[in-house]
């Protein structure tokens, strides 16, 4: 299946191979940094292993997670050699859609199915998810903590004008905060309590500590910054604040065989107990939950 | 972290090189010489200088995408893409800094070397040894330029680790992961290699003189 040459090697042997005369400068520049710098991208000669392209979200690499999966699947499968690329999410389904990328690891479970049914990709599988919980100033001035809902929460907290923190920055954690206003019948919320900052989670989890706010955070975030804020968790727990994460090998992928291997063992049983492991030892609880395998729930 | 610090220097050493290589004879044909629309060269080359690192490498991305012109090469996400992304923006400094050296050396020193019987190859090297301190500086800045920008190795390395992270993509991750105390040392050395390399490149440009520091603005006014 691998017969792909050395993308490196390749490059060098098209390009010295392209003599064409009055080469436009950019076609000179991109011959000059293909033929000088073989070196820098290529260690050394022998078979190498077929290159194997994984664009993810910066939480899974922020996180360590990858970190610890990646050197695993690197035992498992030694003939492919992976590369991650840490994005946005709508930058990683930009990348698959144009074979940049040969297999995607996401959180955003529309644009999800969208990609699929569109046929860039060849299927979505469950892999894990992690949970948003809402978390508040520990004297609960609205009074959210008193329901298990998080749409009945967020409905105190708009009715009573509660100071709120909203990262306004159009990521997955925005959008979700937003399909949650909406699932609690407050849309679009306006007015001087609710504050768009614009910034990351651990920006704004800074922000929502000085404004004694509340604020939507990922259990992660919040978790490796607890020490610093002087917030409590409100609702944890709703199914609507799950965050799943899905696997798709993409159609057409550069290294198919590579996408698919490893959309196979990410959902199997290593990389699942891998990823219900993670995070115990320093945090003592973990930061996701295996999604794959019914039995390693628990 | 040698590593990362190895790439970083590699690369941007590199990108500025391929920047001289294309900045410095452009630079030399604008400031030198007398064609149409040469002020709009001027201002074009000096736009490049606000050129934002993550445009130049989206304009990258998009090229060597495998979907865009040049995907059969099968660059994207390696070092040599980050090479050309940071030649990119190195070159109008370069040019830039070059047309104002220049330009800033008064003619009569290749009038006297041409009425000397030099040849013009000869006068314009002459020329461009009495402009020396200013190339040094277009170096240096086409140097300082790369090395600190993020926005375009993000996008066309894709900072992976062990391949194509360097300090600047390095220092985004950790601040990301909330490891402000490591970012900061990464930046600090950053900050102390970009110390290095000037210093190293001053004594290039001065070279042998036994004052360096007063020398350029003692002897040469006009550098």
């Amino acid at each position: 299946m691998s017969h792909r040459i050395d993308p490196c090697r390749r490059a060098v042997a098209r390009e010295s191979g392209t003599g064409r005369a009055g080469a436009r400068p950019r076609r000179t520049l991109l011959r000059a940094a293909a033929l000088a710098l073989p070196l820098l991208a290529c260690g050394g000669g022998g078979q190498p292993p077929t290159e194997l392209i994984l664009a993810s979200t910066t939480s899974t690499e922020d996180s360590g997670l990858l970190d610890v999966l990646l050197p695993a699947f690197a035992r498992a499968h030694p003939e492919h050699r992976l590369k991650l690329v840490a994005v946005g999410t709508g930058q990683a389904l930009t990348l698959g859609e144009r074979g940049d990328a040969d297999v995607l690891l996401v959180h955003a479970a529309a644009a999800e199915a969208a990609f699929v049914a569109a046929g860039h990709g060849l299927e979505r599988r469950p892999v894990m998810h992690n949970e948003f919980v809402l978390l508040g100033p520990p004297e609960d001035p609205a009074r959210a903590a008193s329901t298990p809902h998080v749409a009945a929460a967020l409905a105190r907290v708009a009715a009573a004008e509660a100071p709120f923190v909203s990262r306004g920055d159009d990521s997955g954690t925005h959008k979700k905060e937003l399909e949650l206003w909406m699932a609690a019948g407050v849309e679009p919320p306006a007015g001087g309590w609710y504050l768009e900052v614009g910034q990351g989670m651990a920006d704004a989890l800074s922000v929502a500590t000085e404004r004694a706010a509340y604020v939507l955070a990922d259990r992660a975030t919040f978790l490796s910054m607890r020490g610093l804020l002087d917030l409590v968790i409100v609702v944890e727990g709703d199914e609507r604040l799950f965050n799943p994460y899905g696997v798709i090998p993409v159609a057409g992928a550069r290294n198919a065989a590579g996408a698919r291997a490893f959309a196979d063992w990410i959902t199997g049983a290593e990389a699942q107990r891998l990823i219900g492991d993670f995070g115990v030892a320093r945090w003592g609880a973990p930061l996701f939950v295996p999604d794959a395998l019914p039995t390693t729930a628990g | 972290m040698l590593e990362i610090l190895w790439r970083s220097l590699a690369v941007s050493g590199t990108a500025v090189l391929l920047g001289v290589l294309v900045g410095l004879p452009v630079g030399v044909a604008v400031g030198l010489g007398r064609f149409r629309g040469r002020q709009l060269a001027v201002a074009l080359i000096h736009t490049g200088f606000a050129l934002p690192p993550v445009v130049v490498g989206l304009l990258v991305y998009m090229v060597l995408s495998r979907a865009g012109p040049a995907g059969h090469l099968e660059l994207l996400f390696s070092a040599p893409a980050m090479v050309l992304a940071q030649t990119l923006l190195a070159a109008p400094y370069v040019a830039g800094i070059t047309l104002a050296a220049v330009q800033s050396v008064p003619t009569d020193v290749r009038l006297q070397a041409r009425a000397l019987g030099a040849s013009s190859g000869r006068a314009l090297w002459a020329h461009l040894r009495e402009a020396r301190l200013g190339l040094g500086a277009a170096v240096v800045a086409g140097f300082g330029a790369v090395i600190s920008e993020v926005g375009a190795v993000m996008l066309v390395g894709g900072n992976i680790r062990g391949e194509t992270r360097v300090l600047t993509t390095a220092i985004v991750l950790e601040t990301r992961r909330g490891n402000f105390a490591l970012a900061l040392a990464l930046g600090f050395l950053l900050l102390a290699i970009a110390f290095a390399v000037n210093l190293a490149l001053t004594r290039i440009q001065q070279g042998g003189r036994h004052q360096p520091w007063a020398a350029a603005s003692s002897e040469r006014p006009w550098a």
